[in-house]
């Protein structure tokens, strides 16, 4: 019962993975008893698992994913939100109002129209139906200031790193409140703009050397030599 | 080259661009060269020159052609006006609206489509010079652009074809050899699973010339797929992890 990678190895949708005793995880596919990667990425075998850490992906929405989306349409009783997935998702005026809705009280546009941003977590989702949200939680709603950025939402498990250390480190030396949408839309709020422009331009960084060693390390050192040009504030 | 040659392969076994009997024109590949498209791909076959973008999956429109238990794969495969000598009608023809077809069927067998119901992925395959053979380098390139989209793939699918001139079986038609040959098997191939999930034919064949035309076709098939990774390969070589932490 063999596998045929290394650790880390990259491959590529078709390759032989394993043969006999192995599970089919993320990005793979078993046929035969043997597991296929389906995309591009990363081999990793972890307990029997096979995983493919994908290059290449695209959002696809799970219940109890938090998101960041944009309002797309006001509708009868509620909102078509973009999330960045193959579905655009719907958003209840009753989840919002936290009260049944009444058309003849409540009007819609006053509360969201299209264009705003909001932070929500999936309710529901299958697939027969698109994904509705749901911002009854604390930390969910409508955004009204910092700022948006926009990274692959295969990257973002390098933005939280190890048990959250990355996020935690970025936000404790920036100062800001970072919230991030697992479809890959990452929310920058901090006390001014300065701190803002360095936690997102810690974040581009992540993105764009996701695949190097000691990164938490280097964006540290980097956070620390930004801040001490502007003057440490 | 309108005139019709006198011979298509010397007395030594050379084909009038030099190759011999069993050998592949070049393939260049490239993947990921239009920053608009969610995945693309680059093939230069010899001389032809095919652009593949792929866009989703996203929601279908007009929405009445989703499916309500499965992604729908949809292909245009376009010659630009200059891609051949005579100017080509830039309206789809009969034949790009055949080769559409055939090569959405060929793509998709290798795509998990049950697994994104309701959803739509467009390819646009853009044929800039075409010199026989350009079904086959357009799924080669339509493949790569699905895979370089991020989209769950069995296999990359590759293609390659191989034909009759002079009574003799060859590889890789280009296209005079294709115009003057008496006969001509595209076929497209999933080299990891062993599936074939294009095979035609055009002209005349003895069953013994047929099965030679599809084992060389294959074998044609192996040797692009082989470049095929690479190309893959190639565009994310540099972002290798060395370590990689998830929560």
């Amino acid at each position: 019962m063999p596998t045929y990678f290394e650790k880390k190895q990259l491959v590529t949708p078709g390759e032989m993975l394993a043969e006999g005793d192995y599970l089919a995880g993320k990005n793979t596919y078993a046929e035969n008893s043997k597991i296929y990667a389906s995309r591009i990425g990363l081999a990793d075998c972890n307990n029997k698992q096979v995983n493919v850490v994908a290059l290449r992906s695209f959002y696809f929405p799970k219940v109890g994913d938090v998101v960041i989306g944009t309002v797309l349409e006001v509708g009868f009783n509620g909102w078509t939100v973009d999330i960045k997935a193959p579905y655009t998702a719907l958003l209840r005026a009753s989840d919002v109002l936290s009260r049944p809705f009444k058309p003849q009280n409540d009007e819609l546009s006053q509360v969201l129209i299209g264009g705003d941003l909001i932070v929500a977590k999936i309710a529901s989702y299958d697939r027969a139906h698109d994904p509705q949200l749901t911002v009854g939680e604390p930390g969910l709603g409508k955004i009204t200031r910092g700022q948006i950025i926009k990274v692959t939402p295969s990257k973002i498990p390098r933005v939280i790193g190890k048990k959250g250390s990355m996020i935690s480190m970025i936000k404790k030396e920036t100062n800001c409140q970072i919230i991030l949408g697992l479809n890959g839309v990452i929310l920058v709020t901090g006390k001014n703009p300065d701190n803002e422009e360095l936690a997102i331009a810690a974040i581009q960084k992540i993105e764009n050397e996701s695949h190097t060693s000691g990164l938490t390390d280097r964006i540290t050192q980097f956070l620390k030599e930004e801040r001490g040009k502007t003057g440490g504030k | 080259m309108n005139e019709k040659p006198e011979k298509l392969i010397n007395k030594k076994g050379i084909r009038l661009d030099g190759r011999k009997a069993d050998e592949l024109r070049p393939v260049k590949l490239e993947v990921g060269i239009l920053p608009n498209a969610d995945g693309s791909a680059y093939i230069e076959h010899g001389k032809n020159k095919i652009l593949a973008a792929a866009f989703g999956p996203r929601e279908m429109h007009p929405k009445h052609l989703s499916r309500p238990d499965r992604m729908v794969l949809r292909c245009r495969y376009h010659m630009a006006p200059f891609s051949v000598g005579e100017r080509k009608s830039p309206a789809p023809s009969r034949r790009e609206i055949e080769l559409s077809k055939v090569i959405r069927e060929s793509l998709e067998p290798s795509l998990f489509l049950e697994y994104y119901p309701r959803t739509g992925v467009d390819v646009f395959i853009e044929v800039l010079q075409a010199d026989g053979g350009t079904r086959c380098a357009s799924i080669t390139a339509a493949s790569l652009a699905l895979a370089d989209a991020g989209i769950p793939m069995r296999d990359l699918v590759v293609a390659c074809a191989a034909g009759k001139v002079e009574d003799k079986v060859v590889l890789d038609l280009f296209d005079t050899e294709d115009k003057v040959g008496s006969a001509d098997v595209p076929v497209a191939f999933m080299p990891n699973l062993n599936a074939v999930t294009l095979l035609q034919m055009d002209g005349q064949l003895t069953p013994d010339e047929f099965e030679k035309a599809v084992s060389m076709a294959i074998g044609g098939c192996r040797k692009i797929y082989e470049l095929q990774k690479e190309a893959l390969k190639t565009k994310y070589m540099l972002i290798e992890p060395e370590e990689e932490d998830e929560e």
